[in-house]
């Protein structure tokens, strides 16, 4: 034990404690000091602005970034709109001031009361908003009127335009109130309770960008609540502007084209995987969403049996149908199966077991090789094809294609597709794979399922040799002043696994659907440029069970859906489309259409340009 | 075996202060939470459980020798660090920091823990190190690593308050402890070339940090609002205050946290400069208490202890009051005995509690 204290060396010690008191003394001394001049000496100033708590934080808010299309069209603006409020520490007398304004906007005294009854408990410091987006005429009449409005304000505050209403709305998305939810989710962000946030779309998935910084003013104000000075400010810093790889013009095209269908376009670049088309039909209004959606509109729009509200390119799933024979010959040039001078044939059915399986031409397409039985879309074919591979075999390469997967579009609620393996069926069914499945799988149907966009995604790899791009809808990032903040670039998500003559091989298939003499797309064909492409009937009867909930059992429900895959030009692609029409019957007379009619303004317009580029260097 | 010298020697004027101390925070507290638009109408009940666990708590930590934290003194170092471990595995953000531990109802807050853990085992090292020379630099290390290792996990949470607290604390024992004069000098050269140079090494976004911690009015929409907002507040409490619930500042909640960090100037706006120095002259009239028992202590690790503690209601308070006032950074620090708050309150009560342990046996050597 240490003995300093008890003898007379720990005299040392206790001598410092003095000092320490001193230095106490002197820090809280300053306190004295302090409060001494804050209450004494400047006391009545702050007794002053305390009185009607002069010193308040007014908002500054940030104006949201704007987006574009890629070739800088404006695609959503923000417009001033004016929201009439009330201070009701200001407005003395209330009743009177509240009966004036009632008068003027033509609208029952009771009205507004409910609303500043609704609003217990924002302070009596902060606006209670009366109305929201007041028109001109009535912003004029309370110009006007201004002195006999005490308390009264009018605050400027940016409100979001869809210029475009229901062209790309899945894809632009839509601005609403901050949830609760949401709130709990981005704590710290700096949200408030009636901030906007992003809710559906690129609105949502580049919130963080579009948003800005909200500034603020610190200002002091007089009895009636009328700035008398500023004292700081902080500014809003803006939002930052997107370019989306949206191509505008095209994608106002696809949504004429499905006018009247339920269904969905989706095109991109092959070479970068930029989506330059995602249309869904039917499709809706976003600007209903940013003043808060009408309960008899929102009704309608979620009753609407076409469910205007799915982004069916990259939600809805359907069985491919025959666009995923291309799947099913790559698989099998790949693997050996057949090559390309294998031929198949083809009576107009295929008997295994003691089932029979139809071909889609009743009267058999005789011998064929796989080039034909692609531009000819003979199941015949592809079901011995999908025997001799088996089911997991065949499934390795649709993932490798990119199906049953999402493709990881910077989108909420991609969905993922199904592709079946035999191990999938005994887990989710407990009943074993029926080899005669196989059959129906090689040929899209059965329990296959992809989205629009996945399919995209394949027929781009086909079209550009074998690259699987991440499909991309943002080009780029600029802030207020149009410096580029951020260049996005081509994400490789895989290849195909093929080599180069199996690729040979299926493209020259795909030439012959659309340029074939027997071709099923021969509907498709345009005489100055060369589409290759593959159609898909997919029967609904076969559908995941999870859907079997919406289904509507009318007869035109009973209907095929409509596929169609397509790229151009042959030699040199430069655009992909993959297009879905609900109950459109058959690929050829529904979708083939709508993708020749994109291709041909795309195409056109390119080489225009470009032939403008080179005439004026 | 319970020596009839304990009861003649407790410290009930130390009681009574604290007692009072109690009693000027519960009733603003009541007042800060009940008045105007506020929210929370029941805190002042809750404030009473907790001063009720903090008196058990008070009693039951002086009813043992107070030697024994002298031989467990690592151990309760294990544990605060354990916790401050695992708030940072486990805790729950509130408000942008993981500072509690969420156990049912009770939420924890570990860094109070590890305030009163760290001047336990500090005394115990100083009191077998004490000498009229001073500590060597060698000698210093190990309470180096004691402190950092809690300050830095502290700093992680973030929460830079009760970091810079436990810095003050350490570094007042130290210099109390008294360091070898050229040990002092090597050390301060050392820490005032070292700023130059850390500041250097830090971010962009980092320096703005420390320069709107350094001066509030960097951020007028933030902590630079809140500042004025406090100071009108107790400014126009004026010489005798508005009257008790009649703080109008309080009342239509313009200040921030009016029931933890500022419940201060709640307090200066209803009772004025006479109230406010009251409280003011209430937490001297404590810490030269404090200081007193460590005088008085015979052996050094009770006088070190009792020291400590002293230290640390001084920072505190000190802290809290300068930063309403506008004279120092804004900091979550709370005001000692007065601000709403379970952690606090109970290790403020403890702490407490060991002084009056020190205080009784101050006789009873060995």
């Amino acid at each position: 034990m240490n003995d300093v204290l008890k003898n007379s060396d720990g005299d040392w010690f206790k001598q410092r404690m003095p000092a320490v008191m001193v230095i106490a003394l002197v820090l809280f001394g300053a306190l004295f000091v302090r409060l001494f001049y804050l209450q004494i000496v400047e006391g009545q100033e702050y007794r002053r602005l305390s009185e009607n708590n002069c010193i308040r934080l007014q908002d500054i808010p940030a104006p949201r970034g704007l987006i574009f299309d890629r070739r800088g069209h404006l695609l959503v603006d923000n417009r001033p709109a004016f929201d009439l409020g009330i201070v009701l520490k200001d407005a003395k007398p209330v009743e009177k001031t509240l009966k004036t304004l009632a008068g003027l906007m033509h609208v029952n005294v009771g009205g507004l009361q409910a609303r500043i009854a609704s609003a217990q408990g924002v302070s009596s410091y902060q606006p209670v908003i009366l109305r929201k987006d007041i028109d001109r005429d009535l912003l004029a009449v309370l110009e006007v009127h201004k002195f006999d409005l005490p308390g009264v304000v009018v605050n400027v505050k940016p409100r979001r335009e869809y210029l475009y209403k229901n062209v790309a709305a899945h894809l632009i998305g839509y601005l609403g109130e901050v949830s609760l939810k949401e709130l709990k989710r981005h704590a710290g962000a700096g949200y408030e309770v009636g901030d906007m946030i992003g809710k559906l779309g690129a609105e949502k998935s580049f919130e963080n960008a579009l948003r800005g910084r909200a500034g603020g003013r610190q200002v002091e104000v007089n009895a009636s609540g009328q700035v008398v000075r500023v004292l700081d400010t902080v500014d809003a810093k803006a939002g930052l502007n997107l370019f989306l790889t949206l191509d505008l013009e095209l994608q106002a095209r696809a949504q004429s084209l499905l006018e009247g269908v339920a269904g969905a376009v989706a095109a991109m670049v092959p070479s970068t995987g930029e989506i330059l088309v995602l249309a869904s039909s039917p499709s809706f209004d976003p600007n209903d969403f940013v003043s808060g959606l009408p309960g008899r509109k929102w009704r309608q729009l979620a009753s609407n049996p076409f469910r205007p509200m799915e982004d069916k390119a990259i939600q809805g799933e359907y069985p491919p149908g025959s666009t995923y024979k291309i799947v099913t010959a790559i698989a099998g040039l790949q693997e050996g199966v057949i090559d390309e001078n294998t031929t198949l044939f083809c009576p107009g059915f295929y008997r295994f077991g003691n089932r029979v399986f139809h071909c889609w031409k009743r009267g058999g397409h005789g011998h064929v090789s796989v080039v034909r039985a692609l531009t000819e879309s003979c199941d015949v074919f592809f079901y011995q094809v999908g025997q001799k591979l088996g089911a997991d075999r065949l499934a390795w390469y649709a993932r490798a294609c990119g199906l049953g997967a999402p493709t990881g579009i910077q989108l909420d609620h991609e969905a993922r597709g199904l592709i079946p393996t035999a191990a999938w069926k005994k887990r989710r069914t407990g009943v074993l794979w029926q080899r005669g499945e196989t059959l129906s799988v090689a040929i899209g149907q059965g329990y296959d399922l992809a989205t629009p966009l996945q399919n995209l995604v394949m027929i781009s790899a086909v079209a550009n040799g074998g690259t699987r791009y991440t499909p991309m809808i943002l080009k780029r990032v600029e802030n207020a002043e149009g410096k580029i903040i951020r260049q996005n670039t081509p994400h490789v998500a895989g290849r195909l696994p093929v080599s180069a003559q199996t690729l040979d091989l299926v493209r020259r298939g795909l030439y012959g659907v659309v340029n074939g003499r027997h071709g099923t797309a021969r509907i498709a064909k345009l005489k100055d440029i060369a589409i290759c492409g593959k159609t898909g009937t997919s029967q609904v009867i076969g559908r995941k069970k999870s859907e079997s909930g919406r289904k509507i059992v009318r007869p035109e429900h009973r209907r095929a859906h409509a596929w169609f895959v397509a790229y151009a030009p042959a030699d040199h692609p430069q655009i992909a489309v993959s297009v879905i029409v609900e109950h459109g019957e058959h690929g050829s007379s529904a979708a083939a259409p709508i993708a020749r009619e994109l291709i041909k303004t795309y195409l056109r317009r390119e080489s225009a340009h470009s032939a403008l580029v080179v005439k004026n260097p | 075996m319970f020596d009839r010298r304990l009861i003649h020697c407790f410290d009930w004027g130390l009681l009574v202060l604290t007692c009072l101390l109690a009693v000027c925070g519960l009733s603003t507290l009541y007042s800060a939470t009940t008045a105007g638009a506020g929210v929370q109408k029941m805190l002042y009940i809750k404030q009473l459980t907790w001063y009720g666990a903090g008196l058990v708590v008070m009693v039951i930590s002086f009813l043992f020798h107070y030697k024994q934290l002298d031989r467990y003194a690592l151990l309760v170092y294990a544990a605060s660090v354990g916790l401050l471990l695992v708030v940072l595995l486990l805790g729950r953000y509130i408000a942008g920091s993981k500072r509690w531990l969420v156990l049912g109802p009770i939420s924890v807050q570990p860094s109070e823990v590890a305030k009163i853990a760290v001047i336990i085992v500090l005394a115990r090292y100083y009191s077998r190190k004490l000498n009229p020379g001073g500590l060597t630099l060698r000698e210093l290390l190990q309470p180096i690593g004691i402190v950092l290792l809690p300050f830095l996990l502290i700093v992680k949470q973030p929460d830079l308050g009760t970091a810079m607290l436990i810095f003050l604390i350490a570094a007042s024992m130290t210099l109390f402890a008294k360091i070898e004069k050229r040990s002092l000098i090597s050390i301060f050269i050392a820490a005032t070339a070292a700023v130059p140079g850390v500041w250097m090494f830090l971010k962009g976004y980092q320096k703005q940090r420390i320069l709107t911690f350094l001066d509030p009015n960097r951020d007028p929409l933030g902590a630079g609002y809140h500042i004025i907002q406090s100071k009108i507040a107790i400014g126009s409490g004026m010489l005798l205050g508005k009257g008790y619930q009649q703080g109008t500042q309080n009342a239509l909640s313009f200040l921030p946290e009016q029931h933890t960090d500022f419940i201060f100037s709640v307090l200066s706006e209803e009772w004025g400069f006479v109230g406010s120095a009251i409280v003011i002259l209430l937490f001297l009239a404590l810490i030269f208490w404090g200081l007193k028992i460590a005088q008085r202590s015979r052996e050094p690790f009770g006088a070190m202890l009792a020291f400590g503690i002293t230290a640390m209601i001084f920072w505190e308070a000190f802290i809290n009051m300068g930063m309403v006032m506008g004279l120092l950074p804004v900091v979550g620090v709370p005001l000692p005995f007065i601000s709403y708050g379970g952690s606090s309150n109970i290790i403020m009560m403890l702490s407490i509690g060991i002084l009056l342990n020190i205080s009784m046996r101050r006789f009873m050597y060995e």
